[in-house]
Order: structure tokens, then C-alpha cells, then sequence
């Protein structure tokens, strides 16, 4: 298996830059958070890596090929959407066979034993499908294709909690039966911290991390305690965020912290989650 | 089995502090298979890459051996290495906080040993 390269992409729309020079790279057999607030441009992303959208600028490759009008190449690239593209009156049952079609080799078996899993009759129609059955029937797809790299844009749309739970758990051992590489883009990152390796966060348009997770949420620090000590504590190192009360400061940091700087009894220093790492990166708003 | 995640410490970690407890504490036996990494990754969603490496820690710890084809095992003595290295960390870990805080308190040493022995008749502490 081989790498795939996002090298430099650009998309612009007339005036509006929807993607700014976006460069990474997805190794095979691992699974990654792709996370960015709506409009972040990460729909637009995973449509270019797929080859539904043409890119301004810039290209996808594997192996060093570049995968535009590549069939050999985008028969590796699956991609699940939250649009729906099969015709109205498709039955679910169908949807398995043009993934077959299309990719080859397709997993029947598991395909059939998830149509039980998510409690969905084969038979039943695409289009009267409610949201929630509709992403269901799109995850056993995504989970049964026979591809290298396969990417969920918002897997887990309308999934009650216990669909959520089986998703994730099917993912999980189709991944250890098969390794390949996932891609979960998703705003619900409280549930997916546990379940990615690596971590891209698309932020105004550009990648603003494409770090491990264990690395990641190593540098993610609360340091707190009297404002003074706080203050002197953390100069030169990244604030994300301040909060005062009363004389108490809590900053949250995104650095390494220096092991030689003596840190001081009133100073407490604490862990925060990937969400709130998420949230304080992304708190810009439009500039 | 129950395990309890926080932020305090990488995940890995934490799945290993938690499967020693429960070695410690005698949830496994020793000479017992614990869950394989494919197990415990499913029922807790936890990336296979991050058990394995939880699991790791406590194979290098002398805690748990791989046996070929069959999976993870508690390793014969187990339980008593945990107490030795348990008990060497007791003074770092106890002893010296416990200094500490009664230093700042003003809390004398007599005091202090006052404390312990009044400790030891406490029916909630060893009731």
C-alpha cells in the first residue's frame, strides 16, 4: 500500500478561497480525524481527494501519480457523502452491488450482517429512508467497499446513540481485520478522540495541524494559580486562552513546556480534552 | 471490567495503570489470558495502535508475555512485582507530599505521628 500526497491544493470559487494551498500527507493503514468547524472547507477537501471536485490548483497522488481521471488510482479512494447520489428508486441492496461494481471484491458478508446491526430491511428504498437509516446504509457501504483509503464526511449524521456505538465498533474490527486508511470528518469530536491516530485540523481554509493525538493533547496544558506566578510561568509559551476569577488566572496552553522552568506550589498544571483544544484553535472566527 | 478515562494522562497510559490495578487487585490471575488488544479495542473504541501501546508498557514492565498465536498472559509473579515497585515509590509518592503539606501546615512531627496512630484506630479507614 502507498501514501496518499495532497500537494498544495488551491480551490477558488470566483472570489471566495474555499481551500488555501493545503498540503498532507495519509499513510496507509491508519485512521485520522479530519476536524473543522462548517464551512471550514473539509466537504470541499475530501470531494477533491476523490475526484468529484477539480481542484484550482495543486493535486492529489499516490505513489507519486497523480489520481485525476486515474481509474486504477480512484478505485483505491472511496468516498461516503452526505449527499446522496443513487438514483430514487434504488434499493439499499443495490447501493451494495454498485460498490461492487465500482470497487470489486465487495464484503457481502459483512454488508449483510450490518443490514441487521442497524436494524435496515435490504430491500428498502434509498430515498424513504430517514436520515438516520440513510447514513446507516451509507456506513455498511463505506465499511464493506474494497478500498485503501476511504473517507466519511460526517459519519454519524441523525445516528441515535446506539447506532453511534455499534459504528464505532464495527469500525474498529473491520480495521483490525483489514487495515486501510479511514478518514472521519466530524464536528462530534468528543466521540471520535479515542478512535483516531492522527489528527488535521482545516481551519480559515488551511491546515493549521497535522499532528499525532498522543503528541497533540501532550502539549495541551491548563496551567492555573495567582496571576503573577501564571503569567511569569507561561511567558513565551502559546496561550490559547485566558480565564480570570477572581485572583486566580487559568491558562491554556499549546507548547511544549520548558522542563527547566521551576514551577511554582500555587501553580497547578492539568491536561484539557481534544474538543477544547478544537474549540480554542478554531475561536477566530473569520478574520 | 471497568475502566475510567480522564485527560490527566495519555490514553495509553491510563489502559495501563488500570489493567495493572486490575492485575494488582487480582481481576486477573496470574497465568490467566487478559482481553486481546482486538477486545479491548472494540469494546472501549480505542485505537488498536493505542491499546497495543498501553499493553506494551506492561510487557517491558515484566507484567504481561505475549505467547505466540495465543495472546496475552499474566506472568507468574506479577502480583508480588507490583507490590515491590508499588512500595518503592511509596515514599515518593506518599512520604514526601504528606512532609510537605504538614511542612506548610506548621504540623510537627510529633504531631504528625499523633496522626498516623490515631489513623490507625480509625474504623473507617480499616473497618
Amino acid at each position: 500500500m502507498n501514501q496518499l500526497t495532497v500537494k498544495n491544493l488551491v480551490k477558488k470559487y470566483r472570489h471566495t478561497t474555499v481551500l488555501d494551498d493545503i498540503s498532507f500527507t495519509l499513510e496507509p493503514a491508519k485512521i485520522y480525524g479530519l476536524l473543522g468547524r462548517n464551512g471550514a472547507g473539509k466537504t470541499t477537501l475530501l470531494n477533491i481527494i476523490s475526484n468529484r471536485l477539480f481542484p484550482t490548483s495543486g493535486d492529489v497522488q499516490i505513489a507519486g501519480e497523480d489520481v485525476n481521471n486515474n481509474d486504477a488510482l480512484l478505485s483505491k479512494i472511496f468516498l461516503m457523502s452526505e449527499v446522496n447520489l443513487y438514483p430514487r428508486e434504488m434499493k439499499i441492496n443495490q447501493t451494495f452491488d454498485l460498490a461492487d461494481a465500482a470497487y470489486g471484491d465487495f464484503d457481502y458478508d459483512l454488508a449483510n450482517r450490518l443490514l441487521k446491526t442497524f436494524e435496515l430491511d435490504g430491500d428498502a428504498k434509498v430515498t424513504n429512508l430517514s436520515t438516520g437509516q440513510r447514513t446507516a446504509s451509507k456506513i455498511i457501504v463505506a465499511l464493506a467497499v474494497n478500498a485503501e483509503y476511504v473517507l466519511l464526511d460526517e459519519p454519524i449524521l441523525g445516528l441515535d446513540a446506539n447506532h453511534r456505538e455499534a459504528f464505532y465498533q464495527e469500525l474498529v474490527k473491520t480495521y483490525q481485520e483489514k487495515p486501510r486508511t479511514f478518514v472521519l470528518s466530524t464536528h462530534l469530536i468528543e466521540e471520535i478522540q479515542q478512535l483516531v491516530e492522527h489528527v488535521l485540523i482545516l481551519d480559515q481554509h488551511k491546515i493549521i495541524v497535522d499532528d499525532g493525538l498522543d503528541s497533540m493533547l501532550a502539549k495541551a496544558y491548563t496551567i492555573s494559580g495567582p496571576t503573577k506566578l501564571v503569567d511569569d510561568y507561561v511567558a513565551g509559551l502559546k496561550v490559547l486562552k485566558t480565564e480570570l476569577m477572581g485572583n486566580i488566572k487559568t491558562t491554556y496552553i499549546f507548547d511544549d513546556l520548558d522542563d527547566q522552568r521551576p514551577i511554582p506550589d500555587q501553580v497547578k498544571i492539568n491536561h484539557y480534552d481534544l474538543q477544547h483544544l478544537f474549540i480554542y484553535l478554531t475561536d477566530g472566527g473569520e478574520k | 471490567m471497568q475502566f475510567d478515562f480522564d485527560e490527566s494522562a495519555p490514553l495509553y497510559q491510563q489502559l495501563a495503570d488500570q489493567l495493572e490495578e486490575m492485575i494488582f487487585s487480582g481481576g486477573f490471575d496470574e497465568g490467566s489470558q487478559v482481553p486481546s488488544t482486538t477486545q479491548l479495542s472494540q469494546q472501549l473504541h480505542i485505537n488498536p495502535a493505542t491499546v497495543l501501546k498501553g499493553m506494551n508498557i506492561l510487557v517491558a514492565k515484566d507484567l504481561l508475555e505475549k505467547r505466540r498465536g495465543l495472546g496475552m498472559f499474566v506472568k507468574k509473579g506479577a502480583q508480588q512485582k507490583i507490590m515491590e515497585q508499588r512500595k518503592e515509590s511509596f515514599y515518593n509518592d506518599y512520604v514526601k507530599s504528606l512532609l510537605i503539606e504538614a511542612g506548610k501546615l506548621g504540623i510537627t512531627k510529633q504531631h504528625l505521628l499523633d496522626l498516623i496512630e490515631r489513623g490507625e484506630k480509625d474504623e473507617s479507614i480499616n473497618g
